[in-house]
């Protein structure tokens, strides 16, 4: 039984890196209805910046987060300005095949120049030990950097200007521009908050787990099962939805062959669509 | 009638290309060529039945062709049924059971279905990885037995490409004949708006999953034929996620929405993929340049060849469909 708790334990923590991973896509998604297949590409572009930042510095890998969430920002402005603006408010098939076909751009790259072998971050935080179990210092860190950042986009989002014209263009994009907001100013800062939040988890995730460029795509999937939990923009109701979806992966694997977990999240996936379009915490209805 | 549409003998034409060229001197590398081709135009074609005619995006199109396969090889290798019979099958069980899923899944509008398509692809090869009487994660494979009543393994290849070539054109026929339906028009509404055609009393749930059922038939024969020839299956080549992108380029590239675009796009993409897979300074970057070419084809001439075509000549439109 005291198993069950600590993989639960576990998938808590990891469940609020899902979360942070979640709420780029959400905050996108929400604020310009573009569904953004890069996301995959982009946390495994998260995770090989760890590892090249890592290697480079050897410092402290939950410091190496700035750089990241720096490098995830110039990145989510020239994917924006590169196949995101032209697509904004065409049909949704336009957006989903622009973004996917800029994931395979940045797919293939990475394949050509780091393979699809392995990797991972040889940086360890000691954890703490309680009876039988080991909860690793990577897993605590990571999970506190999550709900820090969560936190502070949450400010951002409703304490600052421009996150206020953010979610002002996301209710309603013309009368926002009417009350003299530049959408296109907002929509790209938005795409590029989005993408470093991607980026970000897709770090904290190479602290914990090792990883291909191909790794991204699993996280991607979970992201979308989070999102649709959480309902769509809603980028805290993500976090916490993370964090269930975290739980209920801590609860399942003591018992399962880990192999059956897509097929878990993505029975999930389709009973929360159908049964609850508007996510369990949203009101909105959504198209 | 379908039979006085001039198109319907241009597809009879290219198919007695494909079947002519080949035998023509027996040549078995050009056969191997076409019959990549081939596959390629099945897949696009009837990916176009979904996001050309319906606007809907399948990113796991692959799953009936893989699903196909398995059923197939399942069929002719463990209980020993003939080859046809087999992929017949396997193409009544693959569309069944995209029929009822596509039930519960359709309802799902535009963007969500699409998500849902990219986690189907997962979830099945999820399944086919576990399954146990499938050979789970190391697959399936042909006894050298089953080409025997074909006639040996020679034989057996060269009536496994006219049975694939046959199926080339009845999907293309199929795209066809859909297109100049009423159930084809029925599909155009829901593409140009779901709303309004569920308003004008176009059953649209049923509608979608009767489209995604019929754009799984073919595809599935199509694998079990195909994996039937190489004599072996595994997840990882039986649901390779690249193959199912990759017909959303050969699609967008030749012209969603019209028959022969999809085929154009299909012979054009596999050709460019066989010339940068044989590239040495570009087989690295196959996947870079297709993307790159759906990119700048999403932006700047969403029509593909074909649209650029009826632009071009806009009386085309009546013999080229």
């Amino acid at each position: 039984m005291s198993g069950v708790l600590a993989s639960m334990i576990d998938g808590l923590l990891v469940g609020a890196v899902y979360g942070l991973a979640a709420m780029g896509l959400s905050l996108i998604w929400g604020v310009m209805d573009v569904i953004n297949l890069t996301h995959g590409a982009m946390i495994a572009l998260g995770m090989f910046s760890m590892y090249l930042l890592f290697a480079a510095t050897h410092i402290n890998a939950y410091v190496l987060l700035l750089p990241t969430i720096g490098a995830g920002l110039v990145i989510g402005l020239v994917v924006y300005w590169m196949a995101v603006h032209w697509v904004v408010g065409r049909s949704m098939l336009m957006s989903l095949l622009s973004t996917f076909a800029v994931n395979m751009i940045v797919i293939g790259i990475g394949t050509a120049v780091w393979s699809t072998s392995p990797y991972n971050v040889n940086f360890v935080l000691p954890g703490i030990t309680i009876g039988a179990y080991t909860f690793t210092g990577n897993h605590m860190a990571a999970a506190i950097s999550a709900v820090v950042i969560a936190l502070a986009l949450q400010f951002f989002l409703y304490r600052t200007r421009t996150g206020k014209a953010i979610r002002a263009v996301a209710d309603n994009r013309e009368a926002a521009e009417l009350m003299g907001i530049s959408s296109t100013a907002v929509l790209s800062i938005a795409f590029a908050i989005g993408i470093a939040l991607a980026c970000t988890s897709g770090a904290l995730v190479s602290t914990l787990f090792p990883f291909t460029i191909l790794s991204g795509g699993v996280y991607q999937l979970k992201s979308f099962v989070v999102t649709i939990l959480a309902g769509l923009g809603k980028p805290f109701g993500a976090l916490v939805a993370g964090v269930l979806l975290g739980l209920l992966e801590g609860v399942v694997t003591p018992f399962i062959a880990v192999s059956w977990i897509p097929l878990i999240e993505f029975g999930l996936f389709v009973v929360v669509l159908v049964a609850f379009p508007q996510g369990i915490f949203g009101k909105r209805a959504s198209a | 009638m379908i039979l006085r549409r001039p198109f319907f003998w241009i597809i009879l034409l290219i198919a007695a290309g494909f079947i002519y060229l080949p035998l023509h001197g027996n040549n078995v590398s050009l056969r191997e060529d076409l019959i990549l081709i081939a596959i390629a135009i099945i897949l696009a074609s009837n990916l176009n039945l979904m996001i050309g005619y319906t606007g809907y995006v399948n990113f796991g199109h692959i799953v009936f062709y893989g699903l196909g396969g398995y059923v197939g090889l399942y069929l002719t290798t463990v209980r020993g049924w003939n080859l046809v019979l087999s992929a017949l099958v396997a193409g009544l069980v693959v569309s069944l059971c995209a029929f009822l899923f596509g039930l519960a899944v359709l309802r799902l509008r535009g963007a969500y279905f699409a998500l849902a398509t990219i986690g189907i692809l997962e979830a099945v090869q999820a399944f086919v990885s576990n399954f146990d009487p499938w050979g789970r994660s190391t697959g399936m494979y042909l006894s050298f037995e089953s080409y025997q009543p074909l006639g040996g393994a020679m034989r057996a290849l060269w009536i496994t490409y006219f049975l694939i070539i046959a199926v080339m054109a009845l999907s293309m026929i199929l795209s066809l004949a859909i297109k100049n339906s009423k159930f084809g028009l029925g599909l155009f509404a829901i593409r140009e708006d779901e709303d309004a055609a569920v308003v004008l009393g176009v059953n649209a749930t049923v509608y979608k999953a009767i489209v995604y059922s019929v754009s799984a038939f073919l595809p599935a024969i199509a694998g079990a034929l195909m994996f039937y020839k190489n004599g072996m299956i595994d997840p990882s080549i039986a649901f390779e996620y690249m193959l199912s992108l990759e017909g959303i380029v050969m699609l967008m590239l030749g012209g969603q929405g019209s028959v022969i675009g999809a085929a154009l796009g299909a012979t054009l993409y596999e050709k460019l993929r066989s010339y940068l897979l044989t590239s040495p300074a570009l087989s690295n970057f196959h996947l870079v340049i297709s993307g790159g070419l759906l990119l700048l084809v999403v932006l700047f001439a969403p029509g593909g060849l074909i649209g650029w075509l009826y632009r071009l000549m806009p009386r085309a439109r009546k013999v080229i469909e």
